[in-house]
Formats: structure tokens, sequence, C-alpha cells
């Protein structure tokens, strides 16, 4: 009997997202910015969803953001997340604008507010992807 | 362009029926989609010959690729005009703006909607719940784990920092609901709730208590659409389609340019417009509440009360019997059931019952026009439906 949490369910990259993976891999962040319009975009896409003209370009993001919601989840989606509840499902609103979802880390449920600025961290996940989770940003 | 008003009072619902909802495990989800096909005919008086149209929506429990023409097939009719709504509150509501301009445009004339599933007897609870959490996006959102409790909670928090909405006035629209089920004796849940029970129930994603998501069911509803010419000839009298809109603003909550503010003012707008009528004109409104949230933002959206207003609206009553805006009077998808993909469509029957002055115990004093409106996805698709006991 593997570990169940094993059964947690990993992104299958595209073409378009492959590089998105592999960057996360080495832990960092990347994110998609339009040459032409400049417009920032998460997540990949084949062309830029603004002005659908142009390839867009991989850059480095700052990693750091703020929580634009959240909320805590006390009933687990499968069994393969039962060891994790309750845990803190985000949407970051990165600093160079997209928004993302993902999961807080180290910090607990009752101290999460919205506006709280957090910074990028990466959970490995069945040795085979690197997922982006964010945790409260280090005091500055 | 066409003419924004086009499809105004041109087609008209000529039957409605529910089938027994809740716990239903005698039927399979396509038992019940016939079986409310079959009672929304025998309220038109018409036979099953006279269908030349037909719509069902894909069933999580018993699935077809190609639904809408087996249960064509099921009923052995040969419909001219066959479609399958794919999914979620919305799709399968917008599907109607399809059927009635098919009609006006002479492509069928007489259409029968049916749409069910067994989401409670025809799958276990876990199924039931990964099915549905599966409408997040498969590569960005998943695998963290997200529950659809989860995705409508992120909503809540957003309107609660914004607004100063309450875990209170959220509960409020789940007594709400609950006080018209009490009325309506084929609800699945009649048992009496007040707030404080709605805040006692258990935590599922913060700030949602069980008693602010709605019900897993089993239940199937259908209507019968034709034009306004031969709305004459059933045994009911017509109520008439006098506003469509739509709006559909992104699928995934991570990708919503706002969490706070949805589609439903677009789609609102449009319904509105096409009536030539606005939010004060309506005597009931039917509001999509998988969750309490969901009705706050929606009835904020669509111009009853104004942004951030709507949990004191609901917490002051407004939307009670003798109300301002009587809300849900079937108990809605809290208290009255809700089988998944059909959900929208109880709405518009409950509609069809009010202004036909038949719903009973429940019945909205003196009504003339209804506002129905169903979102899909996470507050992604969204549709508005005004009805009328006059054509014009």
């Amino acid at each position: 009997m593997g570990d169940p949490r094993d059964a947690r369910p990993v992104p299958r990259p595209t073409p378009a997202t492959a590089p998105f993976w592999a960057a996360c891999r080495e832990h960092r962040l990347l994110l998609q910015r339009c040459p032409a319009c400049q417009a920032y975009q998460f997540y990949p896409r084949t062309l830029c969803s603004a002005c659908l003209a142009h390839e867009p370009e991989w850059v480095a993001a700052s990693g750091r953001g703020s929580v634009r919601s959240f909320t805590v989840i006390r009933h687990p989606v499968s069994p393969a997340f039962a060891d994790e509840v309750p845990y803190v499902l985000a949407l970051v609103r990165l600093d160079e604008g997209p928004t993302l979802m993902s999961v807080l880390r180290h910090c607990a449920p009752a101290d999460v507010t919205i506006g709280m600025p957090v910074e990028v961290a990466f959970e490995e996940r069945r040795d085979e992807v690197s997922l982006p989770v964010f945790r409260p940003a280090a005091g500055d | 362009m066409a003419e924004r008003d086009s499809l105004r009072g041109k087609v008209a619902v000529v039957g409605a029926a529910d089938t027994a909802v809740g716990k239903v495990p005698q039927f399979s989800a396509t038992g019940l989609c016939v079986d409310a096909a079959r009672r929304a005919l025998a309220d038109a008086g018409i036979g099953k010959q006279q269908v030349d149209g037909l719509v069902t929506c894909n069933a999580f429990a018993e699935p077809y690729m190609y639904h809408a023409e087996a249960i064509a097939e099921y009923l052995q009719i040969d419909p001219r005009y066959c479609v399958t709504a794919v999914a979620g509150g919305g799709t399968t509501f917008s599907i109607l703006q399809n059927a009635a301009a098919a009609i006006a445009a002479g492509v069928c004339e007489t259409v029968l909607v049916t749409m069910a599933d067994s989401l409670r007897s025809g799958l276990t609870r876990e199924q039931a719940m990964l099915i549905q959490s599966s409408t997040g996006h498969p590569e960005f959102e998943i695998p963290y784990g997200p529950t659809v409790p989860a995705f409508y909670a992120l909503i809540a928090q957003a309107h609660m920092h914004r607004y100063g909405t309450t875990p209170e006035q959220l509960a409020a629209v789940a007594v709400s609901g609950r006080k018209h089920a009490m009325r309506n004796p084929h609800a699945q849940m009649r048992e009496p709730i007040e707030i404080a029970d709605v805040l006692a129930s258990r935590m599922i994603a913060d700030p949602l208590h069980l008693l602010d998501c709605s019900l897993v069911s089993d239940g199937g509803a259908a209507v019968v659409l034709t034009s306004a010419e031969r709305a004459g000839d059933h045994p009911h009298a017509p109520v008439y389609l006098l506003g469509f809109g739509e709006g559909h603003s992104h699928e995934h909550i991570s990708q919503a340019r706002s969490l706070t503010t949805s589609a439903a003012v677009e789609s609102g707008r449009r319904a509105y417009r096409m009536a030539g009528l606005g939010p004060a004109d309506m005597d009931l409104a039917w509001i999509y509440d998988c969750f309490t949230p969901v009705v706050l933002i929606e009835l904020e959206d669509l111009g009853f009360c104004a942004k951030g207003e709507a949990g004191a609206f609901v917490a002051e009553g407004h939307t009670g019997l003798g109300g301002q805006l009587p809300m849900n009077t079937n108990g809605g998808l809290l208290s009255y059931c809700h089988p998944g993909n059909p959900g929208s469509l109880f709405g518009l029957t409950e509609a069809v019952f009010q202004l036909r002055h038949q719903a009973g115990e429940r019945q909205v004093g003196g009504a003339e026009t209804a506002l129905v409106h169903g979102q899909g996805g996470i507050m992604s698709s969204h549709a508005t439906v005004i009805l009328g006991r006059e054509a014009q």
C-alpha cells in the first residue's frame, strides 16, 4: 500500500506550458509577457490573450504577491488530500498583475488575511513535478 | 444586427413538470429524464408525435456521448432539432434562448426541454464530489485539491472583505429558502432552520457551513415550448418568454476579473432590455442558489439592490412571501433539490407554476412577471430569463 498522497493529481504539461513546469523544477516561477503590448499573463498560452497577435516571452516573476481571497478546506476533495486538511486554498495576485490559484503553507489558517503579502515556494510531488505554493512574505 | 427585442413574447411555455425529487432510487438518471418528459407532455396536453425539437443535458450518473439523441431514441421520437447542453447551471439554461430562437426562426415548432440526474442514488458521495470539482482547471487548479464549496468560499470571503457581508447574512439566504420549502410538500428538506442552525452546522470551507451549500439530489424537470401563435391550444394558460440575456466571463475562478461582480450584470441587462422591464417590475425571482454567497452577488448584479447591500436585503426578510421580492419559492437548490446540471430548470418550472397561479401554499399573490437566473461553472456562465402571463 503506497502513500495515499501519491494519488494527488499532478499537472500534465502541454507544449505551451512545459517551459513553466520545467522552470518550477528548478524552483523558478515564470510568467509570460507580450513583446508588443507588454501584458503579463498567467496561465501560459500560445498567444497573448490581450492582443492575440504575438507569441509571449517568458520572464522571471518576482514570486511576490498578495492574497486576493482564500478559504480553509475542512472537507477534502478525495482521500488523497485527507492528510492535508485543514489547508488554505488561496488566489494569489502576483505583483506583476496576474492571479493564480495555490495553497498557503507555513501559516496557521486563522492568521491568513486578504491582502496579506506572500512569496512563492515550491513543493515536490511524486518526484515528478514541483508545484508553486506560497508562504507569508519574509519581513522587509 | 437583429432587433434587441426580437424574441420578446414570441415563444411560450405550455407545459411544465418536475419529477419526484430528493432521494429517488427507483429511477436512474435516464429514467428521471424520461419521467420528466412524460409529465411535461401530459401537462401540455400533447402527445410525443407533436414534439419536433428536443433539448436535454448530460447526466453525470448515466452519461451518453449523444445524450439528446439517446433520449429521443428511448422515447421513440424523431426531432428535427436535437441538442444536448453539456454541463453546469448556466449553459443548461442559456440553451433556452437557443431553443426559443429555433422556434421563432421556424426551425421547429414544439420543443421539449427535459433534464435530470441522479447524483444522490446514482453516484457515491465521493464520486459526486470529485466529478463536480473537476470544473477546476486540470493543470493550474486541480493539483491543489480544491473543492466546489472552496471555489465559492473564495467568492464569499472576497464579498465579506469588500462589503462587510457577514456569516449571519449568508445564513439568512438558507433560512429564506427553507421557509419556502416548508410550504412545498415535494421539497427534499422541510425541517425548519434558524440562522443559528446554519452557523452551527459543520464548516466545509470557511466561511461556508454545510447549510450554506446546496443539496445533492436525484430529480428531473421538463418544459414544453412552442410559438405564441400555437400557445393557446393547450390546457393551461401559456407563460410567455419576454426576455433573455446571457453573460460569459471566464471558466476558471482563478481567471475571473472580479470575485464580487459577475456577468449576471450583462445577462440581466440584456434580458431586461429585451423584455422592456426592470428589476422593480418583477413579482418574484428564482436566483441560482448553489451556495448562499452566489445569491447575494446575483441579487446585486441583477439590480434588485445596490452592490454590497444584498446581505442586509435578505436578512431583513425582503425575499419572503409578502416581501418585496419573493425568491426561490420552491425552496431553491438549498432546500428543494439540486441534481446538478438540471438545477436552473427547476427555477423555470417554479416560475411557470407561480405565473399560472398554481403554486399552492407558496403562491405569490397576483404574480404577473418573474425572473429566473441560472449560473454555471464558478460564477462563469450566466443566463437570465424573464417570463410573464401576457405576451406584450
